[in-house]
């Protein structure tokens, strides 16, 4: 039909103009990071220079923003994974009229500008740190708070993500335990616990990036602390230099890399799995025939 | 005691309610399945459990929420005279966002902040809604299986990218001396290059760039559960291609709707770098009005009160998505 | 070793809802016993009452003389295979089976010898390396049952373990079933609402409905002395003539149906007046002219041939069809579709019961 021919050629066109917009900055970005001129232009390319790669590594904030957001992120994937997997756990054991509740108070940092976490974050723990001397000189920091304000948003993350697999969970796997002679608590170390692993990984690394890319609530809780994001802010306000395009072509470099690691990954899982059902299909057919 | 250690009161308060009342229900009743709580994940475990979602709910949820709620309560005082005489409850803060302190007139200025925010971040939510749903019902119902693996893949890297870089990237093409302006100045439609940045299109073009992904993966898994067979029964009974989307896919679509919508907003009002980095001097963002109470002003109740104004108005939207698309929260959040 | 199951006065309610009422029964230790009845009937609640899942709101549960009040689920002698069950399927096939010595902080070594000895019981030898997603439904079958046994209970409890298996492996591993239950002389409750498996592998069967345990006898005794509708309808197939009791002796008594007056026996010395229901089954019914008291006449519905037999469909007094079944060689005429026949019975087969709850069709 010739309408439908007209219809898939205003989607293809749409398809490209999507990516186009997607892309497109990124693209003009990753250029203006290996020409010479020092305002990021993409074009006309003046020359080829690696200059601003060079510029980047020697940029001291930078350096030290980087460590600090490496901290802050480990921090955040500590705290976050466990409490994401114990409120999950809990949201099947409480008690059944306060779990409503207790789901909209734990998603409620998902719903909650960062800039507001990231304000009320700072309010609160300057003065409870603020009780004693010695807590304000320990803990008052920047990086504690970035942690504590970051976490309380991440674990609602963590918990959508754990709790997504845990509701997948055959409960005759937890009574085929006990029912062996585990105790509660074995269950949980030898039948839950691995069969949330894979979701644990996950929530890990959406923790850990997630914690890497904030800017709204690290702006109030770093304090006069930095991070890499923040660093990065303060270096856009101030000028554009192509360093920061080279920043960008590092970040996009490693996404990139880790997308196509995770997509080879999953197709050897599922080729493995393939296996299996393959093989078990064969035995199917021989007890079949001697039957 | 102080109103400030009182509110913290609350959250123990409801705990306790809560649990007065399952003690009370257990002693009504027989339950065959019922095990306790510490029987069932065993006393360490149990512990543990607690102690973190407590952590969470209490000390980095409800307690600073609270805790801010209360500060906008308050006068802005020098640290020396906090929980001194002159630290009374007051709704001032509030009422400076509708009458400036300085001269007793209407505050225009911020409330014009406010609404612009509000408006502008519906505005932004509505336009990537239009700009995603035809690639995530393409993805979701015709696309292969390979295709839809690569173009999810193609999605997913640059949503790593950071918002700052977003917003550098999109500056970098529609500055004055960007490639969009040269290109411009190039064919000779224009002589002087646009302002794209100081009529602050830039920061509408950053707000939707950075939220583009927000929107399509909602929208995606809500579309990618629709049964391939209802689509084709409506094209079978002839309905043409803009009703089979009003009348099947976007009714069964809503939760992702919704989620997509609700999440882009909020994303978009309490949005800091798109505004910081793109826009003009004339219209500030709400956020930005409260960072400079904060970093510049160092008025900490203003600041809270006009956080609290902002969360106010993200949950009003919120419950209206939810409302007009009659949705529950938890199928919008999973 | 080997326990019995005694049941005292068990009631199971959940919330208003009551899914066993008052059941009292008691299991010999190495018996072969199942629980008999349709879906929703309160067989699986027992079965988690006993292997302690569940706790009775009244009455106890008695494993071996000890009252299990109290004792957990992985404190009792009991071990339970699970309707989809339940394999751990992170785990390797040896890892399942020994997977209740671990919890029992038995090492290794131990384990891997235990897990061997039950692989080679259970015609698995050398794959204990494999994974559970790797094995056929009949294999995952045979590892539940080594798991189960690896941590030698003294009963066995069977959750419908067959009903996900093909019917040509069904039939298998029923024999295989009784041959494990015999060779490790450990009681068996089997749970299952297919009445096949019920009759040929167990020592005796408990009919369950509505959480009334209605009848408990040998598979024999439950298909020709059904004690009440439930069970008479329910096992195998029946005709229901629904009536008065108009004559009753010691032995046997008159019904008066559409029919007219019909007689059967009179297990239950129901009275006169009684309200009744006469039992025959299809294949004790005759065609042909006989007695009075055991034969009526009636319009043919149709005729189904199955090769080994065929069903007559006869016009019933009620919306439902008589049936008669005719073996190969019966040696009659087969009547046409609208004719009007003559059927009989002996009165040996025909068994009046107090009216009462039937089973769903």
């Amino acid at each position: 039909m010739k309408s439908s021919a007209v219809m898939k050629g205003m989607l293809g066109f749409y398809i490209v103009l999507f990516f186009l917009y997607l892309f497109g900055p990124l693209m003009v970005m990753s250029v203006t990071a290996f020409n010479t001129p020092s305002y990021p232009q993409a074009l006309p390319f003046e020359g080829f220079t690696l200059q601003w790669f060079e510029k980047l590594w020697n940029h001291r904030l930078m350096m030290e923003g980087l460590l600090n957001s490496i901290i802050i992120g480990l921090g955040v994937v500590t705290i976050s994974v466990p409490i994401g997997l114990a409120a999950s756990i809990i949201m099947n054991q409480i008690y059944h009229r306060a779990r409503s509740l207790f789901y909209l108070v734990t998603i409620s940092p998902l719903l909650t500008p960062g800039v507001i976490i990231g304000i009320s974050t700072v309010i609160f723990w300057k003065d409870a740190f603020g009780l004693t001397d010695w807590s304000k000189a320990t803990f008052y920091k920047g990086i504690v708070l970035s942690i504590l304000g970051q976490a309380s948003f991440v674990s609602a993350y963590c918990l959508l993500i754990i709790m997504a697999r845990l509701t997948r969970f055959d409960r005759a796997q937890e009574e085929a335990a006990l029912d062996l002679g585990a105790s509660y608590p074995q269950v949980f170390w030898h039948v839950l616990l691995p069969f949330l692993k894979p979701a644990m990984l996950s929530a890990s690394v959406i923790a850990f990036l997630s914690s890497f890319e904030n800017f709204n609530t690290t702006t109030f809780a770093i304090l006069a602390d930095k991070t890499l994001v923040t660093v990065l802010a303060g270096e856009t306000r101030q000028g554009t230099t192509p360093a920061l395009s080279a920043l960008a072509v590092i970040i996009i470099a490693i996404s990139l890399v880790g997308a196509i690691t995770y997509e080879l990954l999953k197709r050897r899982e599922e080729a493995a799995a393939e296996r299996m059902k393959e093989r078990a299909r064969l035995a199917e057919r021989g007890e079949l025939e001697q039957a | 005691m102080s109103s400030r250690a009182l509110v913290l009161l609350v959250p123990f308060l409801v705990i306790t309610a809560f649990w007065l009342m399952a003690r009370y229900e257990s002693k009504l009743g027989h339950d065959p399945t019922h095990k306790s709580y510490w029987e069932r994940n065993g006393t360490v475990l149990g512990i543990a459990f607690i102690a973190l979602v407590a952590f969470w709910t209490l000390f980095l949820v409800t307690l600073p929420y609270l805790y801010m709620v209360v500060e906008s309560f308050h006068p802005r005082l020098p640290p020396a005279q906090r929980g001194g005489p002159n630290d009374f409850l007051t709704i001032a803060q509030y009422k400076s966002f509708i009458v400036s302190p300085t001269d007793g007139e209407w505050n225009w200025i911020h409330m014009g902040n406010f609404t612009y925010t509000i408006v502008v971040s519906a505005a932004v939510t509505f336009l990537n809604l239009c700009i995603c749903y035809p690639l995530a019902y393409y993805m979701a119902q015709s696309g292969s299986a390979q295709k839809v693996r690569l173009l999810m893949l193609a999605l997913i890297v640059p949503y790593w990218i950071n918002e700052i870089l977003r917003a550098f990237a999109v500056r970098l093409l529609i500055a004055s001396k960007g490639l969009i302006n040269q290109a411009l100045m190039g064919s000779g439609i224009t002589d002087v290059p646009i302002d794209f940045l100081g009529s602050n299109t830039g920061m509408w073009i950053g707000l939707s760039y950075a939220n583009l992904l927000i929107m399509i993966f909602p929208l995606y898994n809500a579309i990618e559960s629709l049964d391939k067979n209802q689509i084709e029964a409506a094209r079978d009974l002839g309905a043409p291609w803009w009703k089979i989307h009003r009348d099947v896919v976007i009714p069964y679509a809503k939760p992702g709707i919704a989620s997509g919508c609700t999440m882009v907003f909020m994303l978009a009002a309490g949005s800091l770098a798109a505004p910081l980095f793109l826009s003009g001097p004339q219209q500030r963002w709400f956020t930005m009005t409260v960072y400079d109470f904060f970093f510049q002003a160092f008025n900490w109740p203003r600041g809270s009160a006009y956080a609290f104004i902002l969360l106010a108005a993200c949950i009003t939207f919120v419950m209206l998505v939810l409302k007009l698309f009659k949705v529950k929260l938890g199928e919008a959040i999973r | 070793m080997s326990a019995g199951v005694e049941l005292d006065h068990v009631t199971v309610k959940f919330g208003n809802f009551t899914a066993v009422n008052d059941a009292t029964l008691d299991i010999r230790s190495g018996e072969f016993f199942s629980f008999l009845g349709p879906s929703g009937c309160g067989k699986t609640t027992i079965l988690r009452t006993v292997s302690g899942f569940l706790d009775p709101t009244a009455g106890s549960v008695r494993i071996g003389g000890q009252d299990m009040q109290g004792i957990g689920a992985n404190k009792r002698p009991t071990a339970l295979i699970f309707q989809n069950l339940a394999l751990f399927p992170l785990m390797t096939v040896a890892e399942n089976i020994a997977y209740g010595l671990r919890v029992r902080g038995v090492d290794k070594m131990a384990r891997r010898k235990k897990a061997d000895e039950l692989l080679d019981l259970i015609a698995l030898k050398g794959q204990g390396d494999k994974l559970v997603s790797e094995l056929s439904g009949g294999q995952k079958q045979r590892v539940a049952i080594a798991r189960a046994l690896a941590v030698e209970p003294k009963v066995l409890l069977l959750d419908e373990p067959l009903s996900a298996l093909d019917l040509k492996l069904r039939q298998h591993m029923r024999n295989e079933l009784r041959a494990i239950q015999q060779r490790v002389g450990i009681t068996f409750i089997y749970i299952t609402h297919d009445q096949g498996e019920a009759l040929t592998m167990s020592d005796r069967i408990a009919v369950m409905s509505d959480g009334v345990i209605e009848q408990v006898a040998d598979g024999k005794m439950v298909y020709d002395k059904p004690q009440t509708p439930f069970v008479a309808s329910f096992v195998g197939e029946n005709n229901p003539f629904p009536g008065t009791v108009s004559k009753a002796t010691a032995t046997g008594a008159v019904v008066d149906t559409a029919f007219g007056p019909l007689a059967g026996l009179n297990p239950n010395g129901l009275k006169v007046g009684d309200k009744a229901i006469l039992f025959v089954r299809p294949e004790t019914l005759k065609l042909g002219k006989g007695a009075a008291a055991t034969s009526f006449t009636t319009e043919v519905e149709s005729v189904a041939f199955e090769g080994n037999m065929t069903h007559v469909f006869l016009k019933g007094a009620a919306k439902k069809n008589i049936t008669v079944t005719v073996g190969r060689h019966g040696g009659v005429k087969m009547p046409a579709q609208g004719d009007r026949a003559n059927v009989h019975y002996d009165e040996a087969y025909g068994l009046v019961l107090p009216e009462g709850k039937m089973a769903r069709e």
